[in-house]
């Protein structure tokens, strides 16, 4: 039965005329066309039939020169693939991947373009309009990001899908006949290689391994542009054969189509339906909730690290489903104060912090800080791994500190900590990051002085800003008229 | 007059010249981005295998070469050695074929592992304690107990509906090799293996 080899059976189909074109009710197989009998092989499926563009000759010699090893497009049979599945899945990815790359841009916005601490620096206009990133609602950071990261990992099985369901297509000989087809093909190299890169690079990102080596910001940012580009391209060229697709077969259809009935659809021009197909071992609902169940697996087991509380526990494969413990500062931890190299004796009685900007530099030691008016919000820490966790912050109004420091209306505000170096030992913060009456120089959480991980002796926690730029062991603000 | 044009443009080329327009616009606009990047930002000197390009291509490599093929020849191995087995011994084929509840637990488990590996075989040890100020020990434990209980739940399954399948089948006529049931039957799923299926 099974014809794996070089097409042998293809004389026979022809001379009988092919039941499988009476079954799909008279669909144009041209098989029988003679010209089979001068061209390659595997000239019998159904795109090799094209005429070739210029250089013809080109094309030609490249149609003889079939490598030895490829596998025969007869070698792909599953009965499932053809082009509605495809569709179904190339539909999913159309509608959510573009709100995967809006939250992404919505995040280099949140970074802060305008204080130049975006990452990367020189974007060109390959950017979102820039805009002064709100403090409210407090889990504005929180949700964009936490969305981002979500949507992009539970959309994992629906890319292998869809990639597994045109595979032929890699395989097929000649791979080119025409200039529009090799540029198309580059074209698929921005797309292909682009949502694999952006989401191999966000997986190791957001579990701490940087095997990649090099700039992560950098290489997800301008990844995701050639991604963009390509799927904006790929949708402008195939959005019709996706809608025909889709309207070749209900929905409900094949959801009320059990196993026994599955049949392949009918053969395409793309040759994605198997031209020997074999019985199908799985209906074509049982595949679409077997990607859908693949989906709903990732999201159950990371969606946790974002909503925190109780379900944070159903993260068990990532870095922050983790429980630190139950007491108040027992909570997720970015950066310890080891690995940051912060000293005991700096952080102890002998801790300044210094207010610039003013006329005179203001200088505060912790008792003092803690005999201002103290001020308690609950904020959200959220991260750019996605995760994030709310608690209970008590401290100083950063608004109570720019007054002090005499500059009570600052366009910005520079903190430093004292760590030492690392891409976030500083942040600028804009106006109304400073001015928020929630945003504050904390020196307590849940009701006890912050841990050393946590930023003792005193840390920034402004609403809806990422936490990176809530900055830790703060040593000094500049508050900049 | 144009309508011959396009026709002519169609031929040379083969696809429509607004096909040729938007290729062109977006390899400008992946030019663009390169050169904010600049060029030799892809290029790793030190560590080639660590370089943008090297991943931004290899990330093609790994996944049609590699990836896909290993899948493929694991499920076409299942159904081949399924067939191996009980082509032997016929007597023993069982009333449902486990090629689907043997399929899902593994991809379930090899999905988990594809995504999550790092944690699982404790990659990137130092940075995550850097960040984190934990350790990376529970997760191929988990990443285990989750696999088993895969395994386990469609173990459960399975029994289940053999014992259906078998009860139906006891309660029609005898003779009838043929499962009533929205499972293919035992013997089309083993002489005719697919490839490359879910």
């Amino acid at each position: 039965m099974t014809v794996d080899g070089t097409g042998l059976g293809q004389p026979d189909e022809s001379d009988q005329g092919t039941p499988a074109a009476t079954e799909v009710g008279g669909a144009p197989v041209t098989e029988s066309a003679p010209d089979g009998a001068d061209g390659p092989d595997e000239g019998a499926h159904g795109p090799d039939e094209a005429p070739f563009g210029f250089p013809d000759r080109l094309w030609r010699t490249i149609a003889e020169h079939r490598p030895p090893g490829l596998p025969n497009p007869r070698a792909f049979r599953s009965p499932l693939r053809g082009p509605w599945l495809t569709s179904v899945f190339g539909f999913l990815l159309l509608i959510s991947l573009p709100l995967v790359a809006l939250t992404g841009l919505l995040d280099y916005i949140a970074y802060g373009p305008r204080l130049h601490q975006s990452i990367p620096g020189n974007v060109g206009v390959l950017h979102l309009p820039f805009f002064n990133w709100p403090t409210r609602p407090v889990w504005l950071f929180q949700v964009t990001e936490g969305l981002h990261v979500t949507l992009g990992l539970v959309l994992v099985p629906v890319v292998l899908a869809k990639l597994w369901s045109v595979m032929p297509k890699l395989f097929t000989w000649p791979p080119l006949r025409s200039v529009a087809e090799l540029l198309e093909r580059l074209s698929l190299v921005m797309i292909v290689g682009g949502i694999v890169f952006e989401m191999a690079t966000g997986i190791l990102n957001i579990q701490y391994d940087y095997l990649f080596g090099f700039n992560f910001y950098t290489a997800h940012y301008f990844g995701a542009w050639v991604f963009m580009t390509g799927f904006v391209v790929h949708v402008a060229l195939k959005l019709p054969t996706m809608v025909r697709s889709l309207r070749s077969r209900s929905l409900l259809g094949e959801l009320r189509t059990p196993l026994a009935e599955t049949e392949a659809e009918a053969p395409d021009a793309d040759g994605l339906v198997p031209t020997d197909p074999a019985p199908p071992t799985v209906s074509r609902r049982g595949a679409l909730a077997l990607v859908g169940g693949g989906s709903l697996l990732v999201a159950v087991l990371t969606v946790g690290q974002s909503i925190g509380g109780v379900a944070r526990e159903s993260a068990l494969l990532i870095p922050r489903g983790r429980s630190y413990g139950d007491g108040p500062t027992d909570f997720q931890v970015n950066r310890t104060a080891v690995a940051a190299s912060i000293e005991p004796s700096a952080t102890g009685p002998a801790w300044r912090l210094s207010l610039v900007g003013g006329s005179n530099e203001v200088t505060l030691d912790r008792v003092t800080l803690m005999a201002m008016h103290q001020h308690t919000a609950d904020l959200p820490i959220a991260c750019v791994e996605g995760w994030s966790t709310t608690q209970r912050w008590t401290g100083v109004r950063l608004a109570d500190l720019a007054e002090l420091a005499g500059v009570p209306h600052p366009t910005k505000a520079h903190v430093q900590s004292l760590e030492g170096g690392g891409g976030f030992a500083e942040a600028w913060l804009q106006s109304n990051q400073v001015l928020d009456p929630d945003a504050l120089l904390a020196l307590c959480v849940n009701g006890v002085d912050l841990s050393p991980d946590h930023g003792f002796p005193a840390r920034v926690i402004v609403p809806a800003l990422p936490g990176v730029h809530c900055t830790k062991w703060v040593r000094s603000i500049e508050f900049v008229r | 007059m144009t309508g011959a044009l396009t026709e002519r443009a169609r031929r040379l080329y083969g696809a429509h010249p607004l096909h040729l327009l938007s290729l062109l616009a977006s390899f400008a606009l992946v030019g663009y981005a390169i050169s904010l990047l600049g060029v030799h930002s892809l290029w790793n000197d030190r560590v080639w295998w660590q370089s943008i390009i090297v991943w931004f291509l290899g990330a093609i490599v790994l996944h049609d070469l590699v990836l896909f093929p290993f899948y493929a020849l694991a499920d076409r191995s299942l159904g081949a050695g399924w067939r191996a087995v009980t082509g032997r011994a016929p007597q023993a084929t069982p009333v449902v074929s486990p090629r689907n509840y043997l399929r899902l637990p593994t991809m379930a488990s090899g999905l988990l592992l594809l995504m999550f590996f790092p944690g699982i075989i404790r990659q990137g040890s130092g940075s995550y304690l850097r960040a984190t100020g934990l350790t990376q020990q529970p997760f191929l434990g988990r990443w285990l107990l989750l696999t088993g209980a895969f395994f386990g739940i469609s173990a459960i399954a399975y029994a289940a509906r053999t014992i259906t399948v078998r009860r139906q089948r006891s309660g029609s006529p005898a003779s009838d090799p043929v499962v009533p049931s929205e499972d293919a039957t035992p013997a089309e799923l083993l002489t005719h293996d697919g490839d490359p299926q879910w």
